[in-house]
């Protein structure tokens, strides 16, 4: 059985993206699906409370 | 001197995003700084540096955009802050307008996703990592300063599960033809290459699709997958994975020197490939057995690429490269206008991996240089900032980014220190490199053209002459064009060789006939 890397590498990506903007949108250019996240800090840039967050999710 | 700022609260905007818009409001009339940042603690202590300090900016939030604003007239600041919208405006990516927030939200949408692409800041990064390896996806994680403890979890956890982590700190990967990060369009074809150096993964594959074979895919895997802290994980997946890849006929494996104690094992993994193996391990003195190596070695970059070219070939590689008559001839032309004072090289680096790679070829003859990214046997920079003697500088390095573009991206500090090279009567030789790509600079030569010319000019006007030796990695099909960008720097007296271990062979021998 391959693994999900073997997957990827047969396959090619399909990508979901967290971040960078330039990164998905070259991706896009060159015909892969790609779904950007818009991200932004959990609570609110509350680190403690992300973290919180983190553990109860 | 007046100043202004905005808070835009619950706007989160990436910190490449930001830098673009604090480069273009700092290019308007009459602005003299801009910061352009989120309300982290960290960066409200830089803001706090520049004079921007009071309780409503300590209220801000690591989701709240704040710009400030340094300027000729009040007003200017105002007319900004005013009509901030239209600065911050960006078109959204994808065919569709939904927005997802999350990455559960993006997985709804496309649930045959198989690799997340994670460039968020450091504190993040893990905890998103580790929420798409639970989702079954492979992570390219491009962040840096993520804590070696997460990376340690992070791979294992994606050994256990057959995924692989490309990262962090990991700039480059090509998957089945795909470029992600900083990546080069090259030609597809049976040549897998797993690489713990960016800019190393760029110049080989671009070289292998120069020297006519191509790449069926570039793995990145983050600068520190081969320290013993981490054993070399992702490494190993990667082989793995290479190995039973129809596409792939030769492994190259690429990295600065593997610790102490994974490199044994590294060694005694690569005698067992079933395919063929060629290893650059840049740096390196010594490996711990060499009469039991059973793969190919190569020394350099480029040495690397024409081994496993030939190797997937059949056939030797002809190279565009320069032969040692005519460099011989080449260093005479150089060396005829410099004055008797100027003997120093001067290297100023956009690619880490470069500047550690021309530190190697200097060792080899026994030259001492400087760097602020010293090699073993090579001398620390006293002050990063200056040179001194022979001095090859990273300009990547982390404190010349912090808060700034990469110099990939802008070309600014490299700029400001090759101009500040010029001034100098004993430099004789400025060794640089131009990295094109996605997500490189649109026109990575003509950001620097007026500026070598003028430290040419510089030198000149002192009655010497400063030799200008550059590479560019690339190849004919990227965005900027390798044959453009060749010709541009040919035309404004540039020495230009076909790789940056040539660059710094040629430069080498030039020094030592002063």
């Amino acid at each position: 059985m391959k693994t999900k890397l073997e997957e990827l590498l047969q396959n090619g990506p399909v990508v979901i993206s967290l971040g960078v903007r330039e990164f998905a949108e070259s991706l896009q250019d060159q015909g892969v699906e790609v779904v950007h996240v818009d991200w932004s800090p959990p609570a609110g840039g509350d680190a403690e409370m992300a973290e919180l967050l983190d553990k109860l999710l | 001197m007046a100043t202004g700022y905005t808070i835009k609260r619950n706007q989160y905007f990436d910190s490449v995003f930001l830098m673009q818009v604090a480069k273009r409001l700092s290019e308007e009339p009459g602005i003299e700084q801009v910061a352009a940042l989120m309300g982290t603690e960290k960066n409200k202590g830089l803001l706090a540096k520049i004079g921007f300090e009071n309780a409503e900016i300590s209220s801000a939030a690591a989701n709240d955009l704040i710009i400030a604003l340094k300027g000729k007239s009040p007003s200017t600041i105002e007319v900004i802050l005013e009509n901030l919208d239209a600065w911050l405006f960006r078109k959204p990516v994808g065919v569709t307008k939904a927005v997802s927030r999350t990455l559960d939200e993006a997985l709804a949408r496309q649930p045959h996703a198989n690799l997340a692409v994670v460039s968020l800041p450091g504190e993040y990064a893990a905890g998103e990592a580790r929420r798409a390896l639970e989702r079954g996806l492979n992570v390219f994680l491009f962040s840096s300063n993520v804590p070696v403890e997460d990376e340690l979890s992070l791979k294992q956890y994606a050994r256990e599960r057959g995924l692989i982590v490309m990262g962090p700190d990991c700039g480059t990967a090509i998957i089945a033809g795909v470029g992600i990060g900083f990546a080069n369009v090259v030609r597809p074809g049976p040549i897998g290459v797993i690489g713990s150096t960016g800019t190393g993964l760029q110049e080989f594959t671009s070289l292998v699709h120069q020297g006519g074979s191509g790449i069926s895919h570039a793995i990145g895997t983050g600068s520190g997958d081969l320290s013993d802290a981490i054993g070399g994980i992702s490494t190993l997946s990667a082989l793995q994975a290479l190995e039973a890849d129809p596409q792939t006929n030769v492994v190259a494996v690429l990295s600065k020197p593997p610790g102490a104690k994974t490199l044994p094992l590294l060694v005694e993994r690569l005698n067992r490939c079933r395919k063929p193996v060629v290893a650059c391990f840049l740096g390196i003195r010594k490996y711990p057995s060499e009469n039991d190596i059973g793969f190919e070695t190569a020394r350099t970059l480029d040495e690397a690429a024409t081994l496993a070219t030939q190797l997937a070939t059949g056939k030797p590689v002809v190279r565009t490269g320069v032969g040692s008559q005519q460099v011989q001839a080449l260093v005479a032309k150089e060396r005829a206008g410099m004055a008797p004072e100027q003997k120093y090289i001067r290297g100023i680096f956009a690619g880490g991996t470069f500047c550690y790679q021309a530190q190697q070829v200097m060792r080899e003859a026994g030259l001492v240089v400087y760097s602020n990214a010293p090699l073993d046997g090579m001398l620390s920079l006293a002050d990063p900032l200056r040179s001194e003697a022979h001095t090859l500088v990273d300009m990547g390095a982390e404190m010349f980014t912090e808060g700034r573009p990469h110099p990939m991206i802008d070309a600014t500090l490299r700029r400001e220190r090759i101009l500040a090279e010029a001034q100098h009567p004993q430099v004789a030789v400025l060794l640089l490199d131009f990295i094109l790509g996605y997500n490189a600079s649109p026109d990575p030569v003509g950001d620097l053209l007026e500026t070598i010319a003028e430290a040419k000019l510089t030198a000149s006007q002192r009655g010497g002459y400063l030799s200008v030796v550059a590479s560019v990695c690339g190849t004919e099909t990227d965005p900027q064009n390798l044959r453009e960008q060749t010709r541009a720097l040919e035309e404004g007296g540039v020495v230009v060789l076909p790789s940056s271990a040539q660059t710094a062979l040629f430069s080498r021998t030039l020094a030592l006939s002063l």
